[in-house]
């Protein structure tokens, strides 16, 4: 079938789009929006669809007003933000492993984020920006370690991944003896981080998450075309002009960057990365990974599966990473179902 | 597609010569694991000589060195040497029924599924006593294999190794997480877990290795018995027909074994990582290719290995001890980093 194509040329810098893709996103975002006046009106105080949107635009009641803004309003806009970094962030990783398992998650990040928690909560304290530092700190060593362990004459993406696991391994267990020697308050405390959460999150995060994540998605937009180049391989890209390698470095170092502001946000949130780029990908049936596309079904996964994680089994909050999980098992068994249809 | 390149071991030597050699290196291996199991009773937090740990044996007059040694080191020692070939023996066997190099049951996330089911059956459904919850371990692995097999076969037929291994980890990466979440709605059950699941030989009684020993030794009698059609296996299915080879009951037996060792194993002491698959690494590089020699020299290998690992653990943080399956990730993974960094990747049709 031939695609139809909208082009925008504003002189050099040439954007081309499927309008499929186009309608996707606009979806997507829709649904997202859709889900977060939801949870914006649930709780002990509900409030209607019409009520929030009246606080949201400054025309609600006081009550509305303080429920909506002051309290829920931050949960909800860095479920999104964060929801879209860990998606775009998965498409980087699956676009330069060019394998639809080679997200942050596989490759021991979350895990690293996680060692560097519980190394913080163990020996300095744990104060939120402290526990976030180690988060990020842990996270990038680990990315660090992995890309320099795999490295010979350049990165392969099955080498990362095996190194990765190796790398995982090593930290987890790390993690598990951590949480032995620990007492079990302190570690079932981390295990909780260790899950991910968007429990306990207002607005003092907001101001440095959400501006961090937006800037880094405007970087993306502007170099994001290279990407799609790579996953056509080293030596077409190398063809086309492209210098492989410093791509390579950029969008890992981007790819890096989003996840670690995530972790550091809400802890390690598994499976987002891995299940939103390909979900978004079976949606807008293009060839490659679409980043647009995987950041708007990274915010929906993760304002629904946040919504699901504080009211599904209330009184209990459960951490969002909970959630996520059974995200991830269902996007298998949705794969699975493809492959047993195939054959 | 990815396919990974194995340099075949040259078979040089002479036959006769060849495997007068890796007898040898069996006599050698028996040898080393009855001095490691001696030591394996000797050592730890409180050091006791040979003659405490021979009258604890023979001669019990209940002193505190001696009850250490009878109650504590004894099912430890006697769990490890059970662990140490179940581990081992399923890793020799899947790496031959999947001719992946890589195949080992933590990496195609088959210890998750066993410990998964087991949170299940013990924070769910209250099951404390190891016959009953072993059950489920086995189930879990069953589960564990067809899911792995059917998403490492979701882009052609029948999976290469990288795609079963990278299925095998986000399969894991699931089950593991079910777990967690799992223990997080049951922390009742959380406190119980926390130290199983990390994989350690201690704070279990005989009776674990009484109730565990026959799954996993008809687990290794299976192994056994299709070692010689594995060796055809590991030409291709084609040759291995053409050999007359029954390939369907071939791997349906090494799936058998792998269930019950594997599961056997995990229900034990929790997940033990990458000894199955350093040891037959090891093994293919002492004794060669033949499956029938792996087998011999990994239901050696396998406890000597766990029991080293153990003993280290409980030397290297006194008084406090690292848990046996830490140590074994500690040995097996800088071994996985450096398989995968000296073999060509070859990026192919």
């Amino acid at each position: 079938m031939t695609l139809p194509f909208a082009a925008i040329r504003p002189g050099p810098l040439s954007v081309r789009f499927r309008v499929r893709t186009v309608v996707v996103c606009a979806v997507l975002l829709a649904l997202a929006f859709a889900a977060a006046v939801v949870s914006l009106g649930t709780g002990d105080v509900v409030l209607s669809p019409k009520e929030v949107l009246a606080a949201l635009v400054g025309q609600g009641s006081p009550i509305a007003d303080l429920v909506v803004i002051d309290l829920r309003l931050p949960r909800v806009l860095l479920a999104l933000t964060i929801g879209a970094a860990l998606g775009l962030s998965g498409a980087i990783f699956q676009a330069l492993t060019r394998n639809p398992l080679g997200s942050p998650d596989v490759i021991g990040f979350n895990t690293g984020a996680f060692t560097g928690v519980l190394v913080v909560t163990v020996f300095v304290g744990n104060a939120y920006f402290m526990v976030a530092a180690g988060a990020l700190v842990g996270g990038l060593a680990t990315a660090l370690a992995v890309y320099l362990l795999a490295y010979r004459r350049g990165v392969q993406g099955f080498r990362l991944i095996i190194v990765g696991i190796a790398v995982n391994a090593i930290l987890i267990s790390v993690n598990q003896w951590f949480v032995i020697k620990v007492d079990l308050q302190a570690a079932y405390a981390a295990t909780i981080w260790g899950q991910g959460s968007l429990n306990g999150l207002d607005w003092t995060q907001v101001p440095w998450v959400v501006p961090l994540i937006v800037v880094l998605m405007i970087g993306l937009a502007i170099g994001g075309s290279r990407l799609l180049l790579l996953e056509l391989g080293d030596e077409i890209a190398t063809g086309l002009g492209v210098r492989v390698e410093a791509a390579r470095m950029v969008y890992l170092g981007l790819g890096v960057a989003l996840i670690a502001v995530a972790t550091a946000a809400a802890g390690p949130i598994a499976f987002v990365a891995l299940a939103a780029p390909q979900l978004a990908q079976r949606l807008t049936g293009s060839a490659g990974i679409a980043l647009a596309p995987a950041a708007a079904m990274g915010a929906l996964l993760l304002i629904v599966s946040d919504w699901v994680a504080q009211h599904a089994f209330a009184p209990t909050q459960l951490p969002v990473g909970v959630v996520t999980v059974t995200v991830g098992g269902v996007y298998f068994a949705w794969v699975l179902a493809r492959v047993s249809r195939t054959q | 597609m990815t396919t990974l390149v194995d340099r075949p071991s040259p078979e040089t030597e002479p036959t006769a010569a060849a495997n007068l050699r890796r007898g040898g290196v069996l006599l050698g291996a028996a040898a080393l694991l009855v001095v490691v199991c001696v030591l394996s009773l000797l050592l730890g937090t409180r050091t006791v000589s040979p003659g405490t740990a021979w009258d604890a044996l023979f001669h019990y007059t209940s002193t505190d060195d001696q009850s250490v040694v009878r109650d504590l080191r004894v099912p430890r020692t006697v769990l490890g040497l059970l662990a140490g070939v179940a581990f081992a023996v399923c890793g020799a066997v899947i790496q031959a029924v999947t001719r992946n190099p890589l195949a080992d049951t933590q990496i195609l996330g088959i210890n998750s599924g066993a410990a998964l089911f087991v949170v299940i059956a013990i924070g769910f459904l209250g099951l404390t006593s190891f016959t009953s919850y072993v059950w489920f371990a086995f189930l879990g692995v069953a589960v564990a294999l067809v899911g792995v097999y059917l998403l490492g076969s979701a882009s052609r037929g029948s999976p290469t190794p990288v795609q079963l291994t990278l299925a095998g980890v986000a399969l894991g990466a699931v089950l593991e997480g079910a777990s967690s979440a799992v223990q997080l709605i049951r922390p009742r059950a959380f406190d119980y877990l926390r130290f199983w699941d990390v994989g350690s030989l201690a704070g279990r009684g005989l009776d674990i290795a009484g109730a565990v020993a026959p799954f996993i030794l008809v687990g290794t009698l299976l192994a056994v018995a299709v070692a010689r059609s594995l060796n055809a296996v590991a030409l291709g299915d084609d040759l291995a027909r053409a050999l007359g080879v029954d390939i369907t009951r071939t791997r349906i037996v090494a799936l058998v074994a792998i269930v019950l060792l594997a599961g056997g194993g995990t229900a034990a002491v929790g997940p033990i990582w990458f000894l199955g698959l350093v040891v037959p690494h090891l093994a293919r590089w002492v004794v060669g290719t033949d499956q029938r020699w792996i087998l011999a020299f990994t239901i050696l290998g396998g406890p000597i290995v766990l029991l080293i690992a153990d003993i280290v653990g409980r030397l290297v943080v006194r008084p406090g001890e690292l848990r046996v399956g830490i140590v074994t990730a500690f040995i097996g993974a800088p071994v996985l980093i450096w398989w995968i960094r000296t073999r060509k990747v070859v990026s192919g049709p």
